[in-house]
């Protein structure tokens, strides 16, 4: 059922999360956006919190994730291909992208599509603090 | 197959009792008992028929039957398929209501729902909030037409009991006729049939040690209950359930059930103690719920609801601990289990539920072991939980505003 690749982001999340950018952000700073979708009638819910500088480039990414493996491997995915990134080009991450690289089966896309919300959601929400 | 896997799911299935495998192979090669019990014309014949019937008087001996009462079937499903429709569709002429609970097995709940499609009217009940089916819940439905109660014995997700001695005084009284599954039950409870007023009985084989692909039927004679076929040809089984009798299967569950008769007591009392020590270890863990209840349930099943953790999620931290959320049978779906949402359970917590099983060769080492791993990654799971940060912050996650998609 699940990809070596999504056990591998599950075991190394789960052993070393505060390497693999699990936390929290101040939601209230200026600088950071947060998003959260999904709802525990689901069985996923994803917290994704991005750091922006001034130059709209995303320096920081933490997340938290309940849900199953896939979700929490997508959430780990997520923020690899964040990291770096300016706001406009995150904006083009589709989940497809994060379910080819995972190998998800069509029973976990969702997980995927879960991820790319998230990332809309965060960055409406700096957004929106900016504006 | 990783070695230090720990099998913890034998609710699902059990391995074979080592004693069970010596008889059945016995019974397959040339020099052996191999014939078929139905060839009426040579030794090889009269020789596995025999077999046979010493395995049904195992049988019968454990539930306290007559062995003239028991048909083999392929499983218990198989014994839930025959004993429903083909009381109903027998008894279709006295009326077409049918009465089960939404907590059965799906082995009675999917014949129910064909019933339903041939023009039979189905009641599911509602189990109390530790899924036990209540005399007085049964009592409120039965109706002019009720013609069959189906109700578990022991439910496989909970190992709730329920009370089949009083259900069935009040089917008997009132002309009901009582299918109990009783899967889970052998070798876990003891059954009197001759004292209990049940009239069909399902029984597995691979839940007691025995093999999967053997199950058998117990329908009364007295008074007799009749049922309508679903397999015609050849007449075995008193016409019950045709085809050729499997000699090794049916020696294997018939060993089984001796041994079940024989050792039922110490392997429970040793169970009973392994699930006390299991309870004791991980009951420290914060935020946790028992489903069922300590006070009517088998020892041998112990389900959990672990808040803020997805039920998946934990099974996959658990990678050496073999268990499962709800029943297999439903596992590969993404729905939390039917049975915790009938029980009421909140989402979240129907959606963290994991079963452990105890059996016969569980050790106090891996339930120690399983334990402590248990604490290990509910801990870890948790910190990667948005909804466990909520919670610490005294957030009410009844009213948060979620975004589905």
């Amino acid at each position: 059922m699940y990809s070596r690749k999504v056990i591998q982001k599950f075991e190394e999340t789960l052993n070393n999360p505060s390497a693999h950018n699990v936390g929290r952000m101040d939601a209230n700073a200026k600088n950071v956006g947060t998003g959260m979708v999904g709802a525990p009638a689901c069985g996923d819910v994803m917290r994704l919190q991005i750091e922006v500088d001034d130059q709209n480039i995303i320096t920081d990414c933490k997340f938290k994730t309940y849900g199953c493996g896939s979700a929490i491997a997508s959430s780990q995915q997520m923020i690899e291909m964040l990291i770096g990134k300016t706001l406009e080009e995150a904006k083009n991450i589709k989940d497809r992208e994060i379910a080819d690289l995972l190998e998800l089966p069509s029973i976990k896309v969702h997980c995927s599509v879960l991820a790319e919300d998230s990332i809309k959601k965060a960055i409406a929400d700096y957004e929106s603090k900016k504006a | 197959m990783n070695k230090n896997l720990v099998y913890f799911d034998y609710a699902a299935t059990c391995p074979v009792d080592p004693r069970v495998a010596a008889k059945m192979q016995d019974c397959l090669l040339i020099d052996g008992t191999f014939g078929n019990p139905a060839s009426r014309s040579h030794e090889f014949g009269w020789k596995a028929d025999e077999a046979v019937e010493k395995a049904r008087l195992h049988v019968a001996n454990l539930v306290k039957a007559d062995s003239r009462e028991i048909v083999w079937t392929s499983g218990a499903t198989e014994s839930d398929n025959l004993a429903i429709k083909g009381a109903a569709r027998f008894y279709k002429d006295r009326g077409n209501h049918i009465i089960t609970s939404k907590i059965e097995h799906k082995a009675v709940l999917d014949p129910c729902r064909q019933l339903e499609r041939e023009g039979f009217e189905v009641t599911y009940l509602d189990p109390d909030e530790n899924g036990v089916i209540t005399l007085e819940n049964i009592q409120k439905h039965v109706k002019e037409t009720t013609i069959l109660l189906s109700i578990m014995h022991i439910n496989n997700e909970l190992g709730a009991v329920n009370d089949i001695e009083k259900i069935g005084k009040y089917t008997r009284e009132n002309n009901i006729i009582f299918h109990v599954d009783a899967a889970q039950s052998t070798g876990k409870l003891p059954i009197n049939l001759s004292q209990l007023d049940v009239d069909l009985m399902s029984f597995s084989g691979h839940k007691t040690y025995a093999p999967k692909g053997i199950g058998a039927l117990y329908v009364r004679r007295k008074p007799r209950v009749r049922l309508e076929a679903l397999i015609h040809g050849g007449g075995h089984e008193r016409g019950f359930r045709a085809g050729t009798l499997p000699t090794h299967q049916i020696v294997g569950m018939g060993e089984a059930y001796r041994i079940a008769a024989e050792e039922m007591e110490q392997d429970n009392k040793k169970i009973a103690k392994l699930a006390e020590i299991f309870w004791k270890e991980v009951s420290g863990i914060e935020e946790i719920y028992l489903n069922g209840s300590f006070k009517n349930k088998v020892p041998n099943i112990t389900n959990i609801s672990f808040a803020y953790i997805e039920g998946e999620s934990l099974i996959m931290a658990l990678k050496d601990v073999a268990v499962s959320s709800g029943s297999a049978c439903t596992s590969a779906s993404l729905e939390p289990s039917y049975v915790l949402r009938a029980l009421g359970r909140a989402d979240e917590l129907a959606h963290s539920s994991i079963r452990f099983s105890f059996g016969r060769f569980t050790t106090e080492k891996e339930v120690k072991m399983v334990a402590e791993t248990t604490k290990k990654v509910v801990h870890q799971l948790r910190e990667l939980s948005p909804l466990w940060d909520m919670y610490k912050d005294g957030v009410d996650l009844e009213k948060v505003e979620w975004v589905t998609h």
